[in-house]
């Protein structure tokens, strides 16, 4: 299609004229001419989650452009979260990127180290603006923060969480509205709900997935004994911490001493479905699973907080908003007034109901839509009073490479063929090495 | 004189769109990855710059990628000639006069029509942990519960055995198609003569085969090394990299680490492995190949 492609171009470049004008004291007359004509915006986003999620969001661009005629919006779904980063940066690096993309808040660094990102706090000085950055919950925020600056906007973002199957407690004797706050209960607690049958196990007590990124799950044990994984400027890692040890060795013990837990690598896509199917009592997984549990699960659920040892503690997940280098002033200035919008109150309640994702500021968990929703629904709160206790995702320079160090090193202990302590120092080791040229 | 410089020039002009294409789309990127892979990755500010051999010395010091290459010889040691040897007992099967033939032969040609992506979710069903397929029918002897995929002794034979599903019907296709154009007369030759059925099998039909074979081995191990779509679906690598396998390998690392020129490196290694494995076959086994 190359007259649309050129025109496009053209209007692109029309409306980096007519934002550059002001800042060049608007030496031609002629730039509120070409200002009439429309900024275009292009987003990429993936879906991670069950549900219509395109259908939202396209009904999203089209509520905002009816309230902005000024500004045209295009939305552009580019499959998982890996898939989009992927398109992103090789559209920018064709010079062909969007202005947005919705990209997973850990992958910050690398976007930075690119060069291809900007960051928000440049852009948005007013008063008006700072308040609205300010309005987030910061456990949100913080991915985003990194060398003084604000690089991403939180919209799909997430916690873990455990659900339990409240049916199953009572049948093991245990009460139903009383999940395990401590890890010697939630062992105690598995130990009761899992069904054997001779060598058979028929109800699993506990499940924490570990394949594609078990390092997720293993960060929320991590946390709850103690341990921070990196460091604030995403530079060193402490993979080997007696606190991450302690982590691991519980998780190893829950499937081959406690045997509560399916032994190997447990699998994330079937983790919700084994919990729906009776298979296990007790699972963690994102929050963003909700809106699927709740349609399909035949039995009572309960929605708990993450169990302590020394502490609670989950970290979050999900996707920020980037802005892209490639934008001009005025879409940069269009892109600003997009994402107040998609991000005020209404839209962040309205969003968090339909896909179980965490309404991103306190201010959305004010409105009547979510007061109505929390109250026919109280186990939504759940993953928004954890926020209190979560920490930021593990995130470094060279990200997946750094993560992906951790994740091999933590199936090799599940699947039996490592030791917690001699695998979590191998991981180390690894990332201390492909860490050492960004150590500052 | 001149007319022979015109009719090379006319030669030359009459190749020049195919080799064009050709240049553009195999040969410049095949050159570009080795020139790539002599350059470190570029990353923002900072251009690439020449390093010689370092990213492969670098790749001898990288644990995984040893990993991935053992992986892949275990995985072409298994899928090849398993494959090659199902579709030839499926195709002799199929080759005689049997009711249902017609479906029979669909049945076996289906999995080669399904793309590998829908294959490798349906595989994902049957190696579910207590409710999947093989599961289920391991409960009705009194079996427990194998985590296939999960386990780092079980994901790679779990991988080879999908592998080896989608492609024999796919190769039994081209025995198929041989014995069909092989003569009737030499069958009754043989009854005549009072030779047995497998002596008549080995002696002529298997040799009669042998340039079918030699088109079937190639391909085989050329998707040994390319079919990797099922991997990405099914255990994106894991558990600790059992199932990563080389092509899979330099997607992630071209793709996720965004290490370009270490996925240029990988990439020239895998080149070299498939040149080497077509010489040999070409070389040693087309020698003796018995054409007609």
């Amino acid at each position: 299609m190359p007259a649309p492609t050129s025109r496009r171009a053209l209007l692109t470049g029309a409306a980096a004229l007519a934002g550059a004008a002001p800042i060049l004291a608007a030496p031609l007359l002629t730039a509120p001419a070409i200002a009439q004509s429309k900024v275009e915006i292009e987003f990429y986003f993936p879906v991670a989650v069950g549900g219509p999620i395109t259908k939202i969001i396209d009904g999203y661009a089209a509520d905002f452009m009816k309230a902005h005629p000024d500004i045209k919006v295009t939305p552009v779904y580019a499959g998982s979260y890996v898939d989009t980063l992927t398109k992103a940066v090789t559209a920018s690096k064709a010079g062909r990127g969007p202005q947005l993309a919705v990209l997973l808040s850990v992958d910050a660094y690398s976007l930075i180290d690119d060069e291809l990102i900007l960051p928000f706090d440049q852009l948005a000085t007013t008063a008006e603006d700072k308040a609205w950055l300010a309005g987030f919950y910061p456990a949100f925020m913080r991915n985003g923060q990194i060398d003084g600056h604000t690089w991403g906007i939180p919209f799909q973002r997430s916690t873990i969480v455990m659900y339990y199957n409240k049916a199953a407690f009572q049948d093991s004797g245990l009460d139903p509205e009383k999940a395990p706050a401590t890890w010697a209960e939630n062992t105690a607690f598995a130990e009761k709900l899992t069904r054997r049958e001779g060598d058979r196990t028929t109800r699993w007590g506990i499940q924490i997935p570990a394949s594609g990124f078990p390092y997720w799950l293993f960060q929320a044990l991590a946390i709850e004994a103690g341990a921070e994984l990196a460091n604030a400027n995403g530079t060193k890692v402490n993979y080997n911490d007696p606190g991450a040890v302690e982590a691991l060795q519980y998780w190893l013990d829950l499937a081959t001493k406690q045997k509560v837990h399916p032994p190997g690598v447990v699998d994330w896509g079937t983790t919700p479905r084994d919990f729906l199917e009776g298979k296990v009592a007790m699972i963690w997984t994102t929050t963003g699973n909700l809106s699927n549990i709740r349609a399909n699960a035949k039995f009572p659920f309960g929605v708990a907080m993450l169990p302590a040892q020394k502490r609670r503690g989950s970290p979050t997940g999900g996707g920020n908003f980037h802005l892209f280098k490639s934008a001009s002033p005025a879409q940069q200035a269009a892109s600003l007034t997009f994402l107040k919008w998609i991000t005020s109150p209404e839209r962040a309640a309205q969003w968090g109901i339909d896909t179980g994702y965490v309404a991103t500021s306190p201010a959305a968990w004010q409105t009547p839509a979510m007061k109505a929703y929390l109250a026919g629904f109280p186990a939504a709160a759940v993953a928004r009073d954890q926020l209190e206790f979560a920490v930021p995702e593990l995130s470094t320079h060279d990200n997946q490479r750094v993560t992906q160090a951790l994740n091999d090193e933590l199936q090799a202990v599940l699947t039996g063929r490592k030791a917690p302590k001699a695998a979590l120092d191998a991981a180390q080791a690894n990332a201390t090495r492909l860490l050492r040229p960004y150590a500052r | 004189m001149a007319t022979m410089r015109r009719e090379t020039v006319q030669a030359w002009l009459l190749v020049l769109p195919a080799l064009l294409l050709l240049v553009a789309f195999t040969h410049w990127p095949a050159v570009a990855t080795v020139l790539d892979s002599l350059f470190s990755t570029p990353r923002g500010s900072r251009p690439a710059h020449f390093v010689g051999l370092d990213n492969y010395a670098a790749l001898m010091d990288d644990p995984v990628f040893w990993t991935a290459l053992h992986n892949n010889a275990v995985y072409a040691a298994a899928t090849i000639p398993a494959s090659v040897i199902l579709a030839l007992a499926m195709a002799l099967a199929v080759n005689t006069a049997i009711p249902g033939r017609p479906l029979l032969r669909m049945a076996y040609f289906t999995p080669t029509m399904l793309p590998m992506i829908a294959v490798a979710n349906i595989w994902l069903f049957f190696f579910t942990p207590d409710y999947g397929l093989f599961d289920s029918i391991a409960a009705w002897f009194g079996l427990g519960r194998h985590n296939w995929l999960g386990d780092t002794a079980t994901a790679l034979p779990a991988m080879i055995a999908v592998a080896v599903w989608k492609e024999a019907g796919f190769f039994m296709i081209f025995y198929l198609a041989a014995l069909q154009a092989m003569p009737p007369d030499l069958a009754e030759a043989a009854n005549l003569e009072g030779s047995s059925r497998w002596n008549f099998f080995r002696r002529v039909t298997l040799p009669l085969l042998m340039p079918t074979t030699l088109f079937v081995l190639v391909n085989a191990s050329i998707n040994a090394f390319r079919l990797v779509d099922h991997v990405v679906v099914m255990t994106r690598g894991g558990p600790d990299n059992a199932t990563t396998l080389l092509l899979y390998y330099i997607y992630e690392t071209g793709f996720r680490f965004w290490d370009s020129s270490m996925a240029a490196t990988l990439t020239v290694v895998l080149l070299a492995l498939l040149g080497l494995l077509a010489w040999l076959q070409f070389g040693v086994l087309g020698k003796r190949v018995h054409y007609r």
